[in-house]
């Protein structure tokens, strides 16, 4: 099924607030098997100039993802969520992530295309803190796979 | 490990090169603490059923796998200004312990100004690679 062109341009209502604990940088940190002491220690952090610990690169994906999710529940976009798989992301970091800082994050659909058989959802989530201050872009592109015959991009992931 | 100084750093240093490998008890972890449950990543019977060869690992997982090799080597991972990668291949990733190897090489491609640097990355699974495009900008001292 195509998607709704029309939603290309589109801003999405901003996200509550997610306050980012060090918890959660040292649960996703350990999910990615990083033991960067400037993720887990708040005195490695400052030594290196940080106020509190810093978040790894990807870590935002947990926002954009959760900014990403009401575009893609919107049923007039038609998205067939169960042949979506990633094509590519970005983060662009204005300053890095941290522990105590209240984020939010708001969707852009930025480009829809089709190729191939397959539709291409390239959207982007803002997120700054909740007084404004910018903390990161981040750019996705969500591939929503055709028939197997058309998939001739390979398989993203 | 001493972090590169930008003086110090030629168009062409490789950095070092890493194998990290993923299971399925991997990929659950990281759907939890991302918050990507999407069942292709820890449902065979689901992936299959999709089209695809078996579950395959998170292309973020992937992403932040081959991240590591940029800040390993830069030492404070506040100083990456900019990563960003294509998924080109799914990492499938086997129901046993053995898991699937991803090899992730990495080298200074250019020295831009105010001592950034871009990397270019390269992360191979069974000798094919599974990212495109896959570059940071990384700020030194």
């Amino acid at each position: 099924m195509p998607l709704d062109e029309s939603f290309i341009g589109r801003a999405f209502p901003t996200m509550p607030v997610w306050e980012v604990g060090r918890e959660k940088i040292r649960e996703f940190a350990d999910a990615i098997g990083d033991d960067n002491p400037i993720y887990r220690d708040p005195e490695a952090a400052r030594a290196a100039g940080h106020p509190d610990v810093i978040a790894p690169p990807t870590f935002a994906v947990i926002l954009a993802l959760r900014a990403h999710d009401v575009v893609i529940a919107d049923p007039e976009l038609g998205l067939d969520y169960s042949r979506v798989v990633h094509g590519d992301q970005r983060f662009t970091h204005h300053r890095p992530v941290r522990a105590g800082d209240r984020l939010v994050a708001s969707a852009h659909v930025d480009d829809i295309r089709t190729r191939a058989g397959n539709d291409f959802l390239s959207m982007r989530a803002e997120i700054t803190t909740e007084d404004g201050e910018r903390v990161c872009t981040s750019r996705a592109t969500l591939v929503a796979r055709g028939t197997a015959a058309d998939a001739e991009e390979g398989v993203p992931a | 490990m001493t972090p590169p100084r930008f003086a110090e750093v030629a168009e062409g240093d490789q950095l070092p090169t890493t194998e990290y490998r993923v299971t399925r008890a991997d990929l659950v972890r990281y759907a939890g603490a991302s918050g990507d449950f999407n069942p292709i990543h820890w449902n065979g019977r689901f992936a299959r059923e999709v089209g695809l060869p078996d579950v395959i690992a998170h292309g973020m997982l992937t992403m932040a796998l081959a991240g590591r090799a940029v800040t390993d080597w830069v030492g404070d991972p506040g100083a990456v200004l900019d990563y960003g990668v294509r998924f080109t291949r799914p990492v499938v990733v086997p129901d046993d312990e053995a898991g699937a190897v991803v090899e992730v090489t990495g080298k200074v491609a250019r020295k831009l100004e105010d001592n950034v640097v871009k990397i270019t990355l390269t992360a191979r699974f069974q000798g094919q690679t599974v990212l495109g495009g896959a570059n940071a900008l990384v700020r030194l001292a």
